[in-house]
Parts: C-alpha cells; sequence; structure tokens
C-alpha cells in the first residue's frame, strides 16, 4: 500500500478498498506501488521531493451508478477522493490530486461519445471521452459539425471545459465552459442530479436550454470540488462552408492601442468569428535566428526603446505588431468580412495586409496536414514541442506548469503587462519564457489570457527557487490587476487568494457551500482554494 | 537528477537484454491490436509528417542514426516501450493503466519490436 489518506487507518481503508472493489470490480482498483505511481502528475513542479502531491490508490468506475456507490463508500470511511476525465490536463495538475493520500477517482473508463446531433449541434459526452475520440465519432459518421478544440487532442472536453479551458474557433465555441449544455453530477454524498432541462424527465431540451427553472448552478461544478461531473453537453459549430485566414501588420509601437479596439470592434461585432493572435514580427518570430542587429540593441540595460525598434523595423521591413484573423462562413461572407476588416484597419497609418491559408471544409487530407489543425477542427498534440528536444532545443524539459493571466482586452493593457511580467520576471528570477514583447497566448472572446510555460527540471534546487518566484509573481501580477484563471495545484490557494474582495468573502462563500453539501469533505480537497472545514487550517 | 538517471540506467540495461526479450514471438492478432494501439496512442505524436513531437525528438537526439519514426526502428526492446510508456520521458507523460491496459501495453511493445533483430540492437 503506497500511502494512507490522511486521517484514515489502515484498517479502515483496507475495507474501503475492499467495498471499492465489489462497487466496480477487482481489476479496475489500483493500489500497488507500481500502478498508483501511474497516477502522479507527469510535470509535478516537486519531481523527485518529498512534497510531491501523490495519490493513495484509484478507483475507475465505468458508469455513473459506479461513481455513486464509490461516493457513498468514500462517505462511510471519509476517504478522500479526487477525480479526473482522461488525465491530462498537463500543466495544471495532470492526474495527481491536491491532497497528498486522495484516492483518484478515475473516470477514463466511462469514455461514450452518447450523442452528436448536426441539425441541433450539440454533444452529449462521459468524462472519458478525448477530443480525439469525439472527433473519430464525427468523422465515422460524416456529421456535419466543427470541433473547437484546446491544443491537446488527448484531453477530455468535460474536463478542460470545467477548469475552463479554451479552443481556437468561434469566439462562443472557445469558451469551453461557456458553451456547455445541461450536467450529470454526482454529488459528495452520491445523490445523482442533472442540470438544466436534465432535471426535467420529459424534456427533450436537455443540451438546447441551459438553465430549466430556477439557480443555474452548473458553474459550480467548474474548478471546484462540489460534485462529480458524470455526463456534459457541449453547442457544436455547423460545419462551415469555409475558412480564411489573413493578417494586419502596423508599423509603430502604439499602433497596438488601435490594433486591439479594431479587432474587439471587429470580433464583437461578429465580422470576424474565429480566434484572433497578436504577434510581433519585428523580432522575427519564435525561432528565428540571432540577429547580429537586434541582440545587442535588445541586452543594453533597460532594453531597445520603441523608436530604435520602429527604425530596426522599417529598415527590415518587419511590422512592429501584427493581428491574424481567422474567419469561418461562407465563403463570398468570409471574404467581404476580411474585406471590411482591411478597410477598419487601413485606418492605422502604414497598415499592410497579407492573405493567408483558405479553405473550403471539409478540408483534403494534404490540406489538414499543412494546416494548423486545431483551428481547422482536428486534434492535434504538436502543442508538446514546447519543451521537447529539438534542432532548438537541445535540453528538453521534464513537462511545464502554466503561468495563466487574464488581460484587459486593450492595447495599453497589454503594454502594461508586458512591463508588469519582464519586470517581475527579473525581480523574482522565474524565466518567464515568451520572448521581448509577451502576448496573448489564448483569446477568450471578451479577455486576453498571458500564458508563459515554466520549465520543470530534474533539478529539485531549481524547481524549488520557481516555486517560490512562481508564488511572488502571482502576487506581483494581481497588485497591477493581472490575475491567473486556472494554476496547478501547487499554487491554487496563492492563486485564490489574490480574489481577495471583502475580505476574501468569495471563498467563505465557497467554503459554506463546500461544509453544506461534503461535510465529510471527501471530494477534491484544497482544489482552488477550497478546503474542507478540518483543513482549513492548510489554506495559505 | 536521481529519477532520470535511475531511469536511464534502467532503459540502458533493459536495452541490453533486449535479445532476451526477443524470444517471445508475438502472435499476427497481437501484431495487430498493437499496430491499433500506437494509432490510437502514439501516431500524433511519434507518427511521420509535421508537428509530431515525439518524433521531432527523436530525429534531433539521433540526428541520422536511427529513424526518427517509432516505427521504423528496428533497435526497439519491448522493455523499454514498456518503461516509456508506464514512465514516461522528458515531456511524455506516463500513460495509466485504464488508457492502456497491460495486454495493449504488450501488444503495442511486441508491434514496436517487431522488427527488432533485422539489424544490431544498438
Amino acid at each position: 500500500m503506497p500511502k494512507l489518506p490522511p486521517g484514515l487507518s489502515s484498517k479502515d481503508f483496507q475495507e474501503a478498498i475492499k467495498q471499492f472493489e465489489a462497487a466496480v470490480g477487482k481489476q479496475w482498483v489500483f493500489t500497488s506501488d507500481e500502478d498508483v505511481a501511474l497516477y502522479r502528475d507527469s510535470y509535478s513542479v516537486f519531481l523527485g521531493e518529498p512534497e510531491e502531491i501523490v495519490a493513495s490508490a484509484a478507483v475507475a468506475p465505468d458508469t455513473a451508478e459506479q461513481v455513486q456507490k464509490v461516493m457513498k463508500i468514500a462517505n462511510t470511511f471519509k476517504v478522500p477522493m479526487f477525480p479526473i476525465s482522461t488525465g491530462k490536463n498537463l500543466g495544471y495538475g495532470g492526474s495527481a490530486p491536491n491532497l497528498s493520500g486522495s484516492v483518484v477517482l478515475d473516470l477514463k473508463r466511462m469514455n461514450r461519445v452518447l450523442e452528436v446531433d448536426d441539425k441541433r449541434h450539440f454533444a452529449l459526452v462521459e468524462p472519458g471521452v478525448s477530443y480525439f475520440d469525439l472527433y473519430r465519432y464525427v468523422q465515422e459518421r460524416g456529421l456535419k459539425v466543427l470541433l473547437d478544440l484546446p491544443d491537446p487532442g488527448w484531453g477530455s472536453p468535460v474536463g478542460n471545459s470545467l477548469d475552463h479551458g479554451v479552443g481556437y474557433s468561434t469566439g462562443e465555441m472557445r469558451d469551453h465552459f461557456g458553451s456547455h449544455c445541461g450536467m450529470e453530477v454526482v454529488l459528495p454524498n452520491g445523490e445523482l442530479i442533472r442540470t438544466g432541462m436534465g432535471a426535467a424527465p420529459n424534456a427533450k431540451t436537455w443540451q438546447d436550454y441551459r438553465y430549466g427553472a430556477g439557480p443555474y448552478v452548473d458553474g459550480m461544478f467548474s474548478q471546484s470540488n462540489f460534485g462529480v461531473v458524470t455526463k456534459m453537453g457541449f453547442w457544436l459549430n455547423p460545419l462551415p462552408d469555409a475558412y480564411l485566414s489573413g493578417t494586419v501588420t502596423v508599423p509603430k509601437h502604439q499602433d497596438l492601442v488601435p490594433l486591439v479596439d479594431i479587432l474587439n470592434y471587429l470580433e464583437n461585432s461578429g465580422i470576424t468569428n474565429g480566434m484572433p493572435q497578436l504577434g510581433s514580427p519585428i523580432f522575427g518570430g519564435p525561432f528565428a535566428p540571432p540577429d547580429p542587429e537586434l541582440g545587442p540593441m535588445m541586452s543594453k540595460p533597460g532594453g531597445a526603446t520603441p523608436a530604435e525598434l520602429e527604425t530596426y523595423g522599417a529598415r527590415k521591413g518587419r511590422g512592429y505588431w501584427s493581428c491574424g484573423l481567422q474567419f469561418y462562413g461562407p465563403e463570398k461572407v468570409i471574404a467581404a468580412q476580411w474585406e471590411h476588416a482591411r478597410e477598419k484597419f487601413s485606418s492605422i497609418p502604414g497598415a499592410k495586409f497579407q492573405d493567408g491559408p483558405s479553405y473550403k471544409f471539409p478540408l483534403t487530407p494534404e490540406q489538414i496536414e499543412k494546416s494548423h489543425k486545431v483551428t481547422v477542427g482536428v486534434p492535434d498534440l504538436s502543442i508538446f514541442m514546447i519543451g521537447a528536444r529539438s534542432p532548438f532545443n537541445a535540453n528538453p524539459s521534464h513537462g511545464h506548469v502554466w503561468f495563466s493571466p487574464i488581460v484587459p482586452r486593450t492595447g495599453q493593457a497589454i503594454l502594461d503587462a508586458q512591463k508588469v511580467f519582464t519586470d517581475a520576471a527579473r525581480e523574482t528570477g522565474l524565466p518567464l519564457l515568451n520572448g521581448p514583447a509577451p502576448l496573448p497566448a489564448t483569446y477568450y472572446k471578451r479577455a486576453f489570457v498571458f500564458i508563459f510555460g515554466i520549465m520543470v527540471s530534474t533539478d529539485p534546487a531549481v524547481n524549488r527557487k520557481n516555486r517560490e518566484a512562481f508564488k511572488n509573481v502571482i502576487k506581483i501580477a494581481a497588485e497591477k490587476g493581472f490575475v491567473e484563471y486556472r494554476t496547478p495545484p501547487a499554487f491554487q490557494d496563492e492563486v485564490v487568494a489574490t480574489y481577495s474582495f471583502n475580505n476574501h468573502s468569495l471563498l467563505r462563500f465557497h467554503e459554506t457551500i463546500k461544509d453544506a453539501i461534503d461535510p465529510n469533505g471527501i471530494l477534491a480537497a484544497g482544489r482552488y482554494g477550497i478546503w474542507p472545514k478540518a483543513m482549513r487550517a492548510k489554506r495559505a | 537528477m536521481i529519477g532520470t538517471n535511475m531511469q536511464r540506467a534502467a532503459i540502458f540495461g533493459l536495452l541490453a537484454f533486449a535479445s532476451a526479450a526477443l524470444a517471445q514471438t508475438p502472435t499476427d492478432a497481437q501484431l495487430k491490436q498493437g499496430k491499433e494501439v500506437y494509432q490510437y496512442w502514439c501516431w500524433n505524436c511519434h507518427g511521420s509528417g509535421a508537428g509530431k513531437p515525439g518524433t521531432e525528438a527523436l530525429r534531433a537526439k539521433y540526428k541520422d542514426t536511427r529513424p526518427a519514426d517509432l516505427e521504423q526502428r528496428t533497435d526497439l526492446a519491448p522493455a523499454v516501450i514498456k518503461t516509456f510508456v508506464r514512465k514516461g520521458v522528458s515531456i511524455m507523460p506516463i500513460f495509466r493503466k485504464t488508457e492502456i491496459s497491460d495486454a495493449e501495453l504488450d501488444a503495442l511493445a511486441a508491434y514496436l519490436a517487431r522488427n527488432t533483430g533485422a539489424k544490431s540492437a544498438n
């Protein structure tokens, strides 16, 4: 037995395991050292240290009924449980719990695509379904929908949306939690509920209308520990006729301000509907070879001034900033939308335009191979080039954790954030590896998300130093108004502490709910700072 | 460095005993299952074509001395495959038994080691 859950006697734990085995089948309860080690967070920032958060066992039910049985047994013996979907939330905790000694409730076996409707454009899936699985289901049946995808295709639509993951296609669908519709949830006491229209037994609108009647409670089950989601509906894009992309570049440092203003107008008006992508071509792109002219300019104290960079950019024929746009829709319509976008951006002196790839759906295999796959609805894993060995990286990492603050959608906020994060990196020594001018990496329709990858080292001293620096950067950024939306378990207490309005009244409200619906505190203790009453002293 | 060095030592040790593992002859059904497991779980990182992080990492590691595409390798021992799947390496995560069962892993390992022995293991 690798580790006992905190507060449990060996005898009670053995009995709980025996009852778990009766509930789900002996082969689906994992207790050996070797098997439990498979639930380690592969990207843990505690790699090789005694503080690493590890499970005591794992239980893998196949149905919601089995989840109910498991939760009832866990309540009887006060066994801490931690649910995972596909367990691939890498960089944000992977398949490991928040509390060492928890039993992982591994929902991977619940991998059924229950329904995909390409007339009303929704899917209903279980938590063990991956984006790859959903894509295969759609392709095998020739269904006319376009999936919105995060970068790693092995993620779970359920798990990703519950952790507020973001995708690449239309603004509405990129918000994976925002585009869900209807849930089935096992509460900590083992009771099964369905939300929205799912609570009305004869309603045929569970995946069409979110709210039902009365309070809308779905948000309680995201980034929380109030229930185990066993089914979840998602709205999908209809398969569009065509895809078109283009890029605008602007020459001046301060052009970022009107660039973002116009982008917001276009996106919030529905004139451009795909994920935008801001860039800084002046620096030559992420894999550009060192530039003998730029290098010395950037490395002098204080770095290059905007005026120097503008002169350099003009000489090199590079814009200072760029904004990639993507359009999904009928071919003639999106061509007109791109034309209108060009007209709007032309108000910025010196703006230049370049057409990007365009396709008709469905794409040919050759087109898919050449495309940025997730933008055309094809799940992929190419994002894992980050940190992997490559011609540009002779020292591969052992994973990474993400620092992911939300930033307002203005050009000035980006410039302010760049200064805050650059200064914070210098002050704390945290290697925020996004180049000289970090830009949003992910785009909610109404908010930017900066994402910085902090590489996990095999040297515990480096990880210890980075953990402390990470915590400091959380505080420094929050003081300037840039607060994280999502973080690994190692930093959840610190991030939640930055949501401190009225003496942390939101967290205290969450704790009130926790105490009411999970009085034994058995479900996902510590997730996003919500600790059971008996463990609340652990809170940062 | 502890974990990584131990893991590397284990892997090199396993490579040394590759010939012992070759004694097991996989069935056609096992190879078919192994290929299916490979295509489902491994191909998106280790297959041919652009944007495959595993393939690119192995290309950078071995240069032209070994194929970057795992399916083309002739020097893989089943035990090595199993170690990487269950322990992870670099950015490749651990795979649990609810993802790849022991029987599926046996089949996968047999499939990727099917050409081993055609050329020298090292």
